[in-house]
């Protein structure tokens, strides 16, 4: 500390160079503004985290009550699913059946013509060609998926009709045909990232061996990012099984067990929205029935993403 | 270079294309057939999206076209479809979206300035790294879900346009974050030691520097992400969005002090859509043409937004000369 | 030595190449490769000599906007590997090639060396069994994964995964092989028994190898060229390059005066 006989240049001091007390406690603010900066930063990130908990928390919630009044073995063996009706059954294989097969006929669609287009993006197209199309088919993925729901019930099942003169107004192929088509993009962008990710020598030494382009592309670059592929698989199919819109507006709302693609049928997720635009008193077993439901829902996606990761390692790349 | 040469001699592994020159020419001319017929169905595949685009919006116009006036856009739903219009669905989906912006938008950027910026290499960034790439494979419907239960119900917010706000929200939640992280990664190390070098605080670097020039890629992100949020329509249904309001929202803006209310927040609402979802489901078809028409304008806004997004994009990654 | 009746297996006159972007990489090379005979080429990053061996394939074909000018004689038929009527795959079945970088597919061992035999249409087993074992054996590798030829090529070391591209480029009995710094990327022991190799080889086919290492010229080639900026500055005998160059130029770069 400063003594009286140091005052004049004490003062000077004060003046060119704070007290180191006092430069000190600066430091210290400015230190703990930084932290507190930080820690807000992080609480934003965790809300990520706090969101996860929630779905979980609440579906199992909800759920738990819901297996209250049902058995397990009823959920998972009954073949009929009427929880608003007087006769009540609790079977979910009826909108299973809705969700797999409507899922199955938009992945026939979308898979082959995904990575048919994602090939032909990554290893044929020019420049050009792929700085006009790439752009194009995002635009594909920011359509709502209601009106996908429209053209799926007023454009594409009336023509459908005109092929198959029996096929009933609501039916799965329409909406699965329109949803395949939904999907496309998500297969042809991940999976044409990573056929591009493959790097050049490899063509190279495919070339170099007197292959044409196309058999390079099949059997060298594809193999190569078959990783990435498969992720673009894995995507897809949960988009597909999550959809809600165009199935609830073109499939119907009546759960039907089949896989008949002629039949009409509910989705899970379209049976979660026509009971939710019904009135719904709070802790009602119809209430707890749309999550179940979506727990099931939820489970399979996980499902699904899971068996990706698997197959993923299985196959990553090392080049 | 002199030199008298001799043609080459025969060897022993020598020249197997030679020795059957035309079987080899005519097999490479079949492989090569088998790129051009490839080249045609490639082009095919991606056609099969565009076209259906095409389609699809020349579809939603010319059925929508008869209602395609002032009108429609002013008048409520009605139960006659000629008056039906979409007031109340489109001022609906202006403020769901405002709650949407207020809530995605500051809590995505930071928490993706958080990941890229401060999050140390422990288990808990790889948590929330982990949470956010799972969320974005969440089918929408979950968040309604989530939102009845936890929002209209546990938190007691109703059903409600802020109900409906925060529940978009997190759905594009993940988009934000992650466009801003990408946004941030594409800026150089060497511009933000130039500014630590001068005795910038972490803080002052990531406000002054990172965020301003991450802005444009952020942008983009923000963009597509309100995009989506415009026409989602199976959450809010979930949270019990109504399909037949013939009243707006009490206003934002009141002639009494203080003149902002906060009570719109509370108030039951439709998007456009719900409208759509909600006509398109009556079997009388004249309210098929009012879902058309709304259609074409939901579309038409989302891929001007989409397009923008594109565009800004673009000219993001063509503008920076570091 | 040279003499009037070393047969020639190919040749370039007056080869000049420009890159897509119009820099000129090869000014007016002309160059003979003795048959059975391995050639070296040698000079500082940037010469062109990668670029010049990489007109022997045709590579530059897949980047487009390059141009050839001039002419390769590949012989005994007297065909222009550059004449915009010949093509490329065809000259890549005849001309093969093994890179700096070891580049195996990924597929089993088996299948990478099979490869150029089933771009081919092969389909009988036996032939491609037998085919694989004889170039694994002419690439020093068969004892070594004759047990496991079903296993990932990524597995094998870098020495083992180069002799496995040597292996593959050697399956379809090609009549000239190119090698683009084939040991850089490798330790000295994997980089002995690459250059063994190639001693070897030389006895079935012409070999044409670009090398960044001087001493590696000295050793394995019969033949040297050294390139300066895209021109030939010299060519000859190796013994001769090496202990007498005709050429300043050559003289400096040998003895490490500069490059």
């Amino acid at each position: 500390m400063m003594t009286n006989a140091h005052k004049p240049q004490a003062t000077a001091a004060i003046l060119v160079d704070p007290p180191i007390s006092a430069r000190l406690a600066k430091n210290v603010r400015r230190h703990m503004f930084e932290r507190l900066i930080e820690f807000i930063l992080m609480l934003a990130g965790l809300v990520a985290v706090a969101t996860t908990i929630a779905i979980v928390a609440i579906l199992v919630y909800e759920s738990l009550g819901f297996f209250e009044h049902v058995s397990l073995v009823d959920f998972l063996t009954d073949t009929q699913w009427t929880p608003l009706f007087e006769d009540a059954h609790y079977g979910i294989m009826p909108l299973i059946s809705g969700t797999l097969t409507t899922s199955a006929i938009a992945l026939l669609l979308a898979v082959p013509v995904g990575t048919i287009a994602a090939i032909y993006l990554s290893e044929f197209a020019s420049h050009k060609t792929r700085e006009i199309v790439k752009p194009i088919l995002e635009l594909l993925v920011g359509v709502p998926t209601v009106v996908f729901g429209y053209f799926a019930l007023l454009f594409v099942t009336p023509l459908l009709q005109v092929i198959f003169p029996d096929l009933p107004g609501f039916n799965m192929l329409g909406p699965g045909l329109v949803m395949g088509i939904m999907i496309i993009p998500y297969i042809s962008s991940v999976a044409e990232d990573a056929m591009r990710a493959v790097p050049m020598s490899m063509r190279e030494g495919s070339y170099a061996m007197g292959a044409t382009r196309f058999q390079t592309a099949i059997r060298v670059v594809t193999p190569a990012a078959t990783s990435g592929i498969i992720a673009a698989y894995i995507l897809a199919i949960s988009r597909a099984v999550g959809e809600t819109m165009v199935v609830a507006l073109a499939a119907g709302q009546q759960p039907n067990l089949t896989f008949n693609p002629m039949d009409s049928a509910a989705t899970i997720t379209a049976y979660i929205v026509q009971v939710a635009m019904g009135d719904l008193p709070h802790g009602s077993i119809g209430y707890q029935s749309i999550f179940a439901a979506g727990l099931v829902l939820m489970l399979m996606t996980l499902f699904f993403n899971i068996l990706g990761h698997i197959t993923r390692k299985k196959f990553t790349e090392r080049y | 270079m002199e030199n008298q040469h001799i043609e080459a001699s025969h060897s022993t592994a020598q020249a197997s294309v030679l020795k059957n020159l035309a079987e080899v020419r005519a097999m490479i001319r079949r492989h090569k057939a088998n790129d051009y017929i490839f080249s045609i169905i490639g082009l095919i595949a991606l056609m099969i999206g565009l076209v259906t685009l095409l389609i699809l919006f020349v579809d939603l116009v010319s059925d929508g076209y008869p209602r395609f006036t002032m009108d429609f856009l002013s008048e409520f739903p009605s139960r006659r479809a000629a008056k039906a219009g979409l007031l109340s669905a489109w001022v609906g989906s202006v403020l769901v979206m405002t709650v949407t912006f207020l809530s995605a938008v500051p809590i995505g950027i930071a928490a993706g300035i958080y990941l890229e910026e401060y999050a140390p290499k422990n288990w808990l960034s790889d948590l929330i790294e982990i949470n956010v790439s799972n969320l974005a494979g969440v089918p929408s419907i979950v968040y309604g879900l989530l939102a009845l239960g936890l929002f209209v119900y546990i938190l007691d917010f109703g059903q409600s346009i802020l109900t409906a706000g925060l529940t978009l929200g997190l759905l594009i939640l993940p988009i934000v974050i992650v466009s801003t992280r990408e946004a941030i990664r594409g800026i150089p190390v060497a511009i933000r030691e130039a500014a630590y070098a001068v005795g910038a605080t972490k803080w002052q670097v990531v406000f002054h520097h990172v965020i301003h020039y991450s802005f444009g890629g952020i942008l983009t992100g923000v963009i597509i992400g309100m995009a989506r949020a415009l026409g989602e329509t199976a959450p809010l249904i979930t949270i019990g969005a109504l399909t037949f309001i013939a009243f707006l929202p009490p206003s934002p803006v009141t002639d009494v002090a203080p003149f902002i209310s906060f009570e719109w927040l509370t108030s039951g609402f439709t998007v456009m859509p719900i409208q759509m979802f909600n006509w398109l489901s009556r079997p009388d078809h004249a309210f098929h043409i009012n879902a058309a028409a709304t259609g074409a304008i939901i579309i038409f806004v989302t891929l001007l937004m989409n397009g923008t997004a594109i565009w800004l994009r673009y000219k993001v990654r063509k503008n920076i000369k570091w | 030595m040279i003499n009037a009746t070393t047969p020639i297996k190919a040749e370039s006159k007056d080869l000049n190449f420009y890159y897509s972007n119009g820099n000129q990489a090869l000014k007016g090379i002309s160059m003979p490769l003795y048959e059975n005979k391995i050639t070296a080429l040698i000079g500082p990053s940037g010469c062109g000599k990668s670029t010049f061996l990489r007109c022997f394939n045709r590579m530059h074909d897949l980047y487009p906007g390059n141009r050839y000018d001039g002419q390769i004689l590949m012989y005994p038929d007297n065909t222009n590997i550059l004449a915009s009527g010949v093509d490329p795959i065809e000259v890549r079945m005849r001309i093969s090639m093994v890179f700096q970088k070891p580049n195996p597919f990924p597929k089993s061992i088996y299948e990478n060396v099979a490869y150029g035999l089933r771009v081919r249409g092969e389909t009988n087993k036996r032939v491609m069994d037998d085919k694989v074992e004889e170039a694994l054996k002419g690439a020093a590798l068969w004892n070594e994964v004759k047990d496991r030829l079903q296993d990932l090529a990524f597995n094998l070391s870098g020495g083992q995964q180069q002799r496995l591209c040597i292996a593959r480029a050697l399956a379809t009995d090609p009549e000239i092989m190119l090698f683009d710094e084939p040991t850089s990327a490798l330790d000295p022991i994997a980089t002995a028994n690459i250059e063994e190799l190639m001693s070897e080889l030389r006895n079935k086919l012409t070999i044409l190898v670009v090398t960044h290492n001087m001493q590696q010229a000295a050793r394995v080639s019969d033949y040297t060229a050294y390139m300066y900026l895209g021109d030939l500055i010299e060519y000859g005998d190796t013994d001769m390059i090496f202990t007498r160059p005709s050429r300043k130029e050559t003289e400096d770069y040998i003895t490490g005066k500069f490059g």
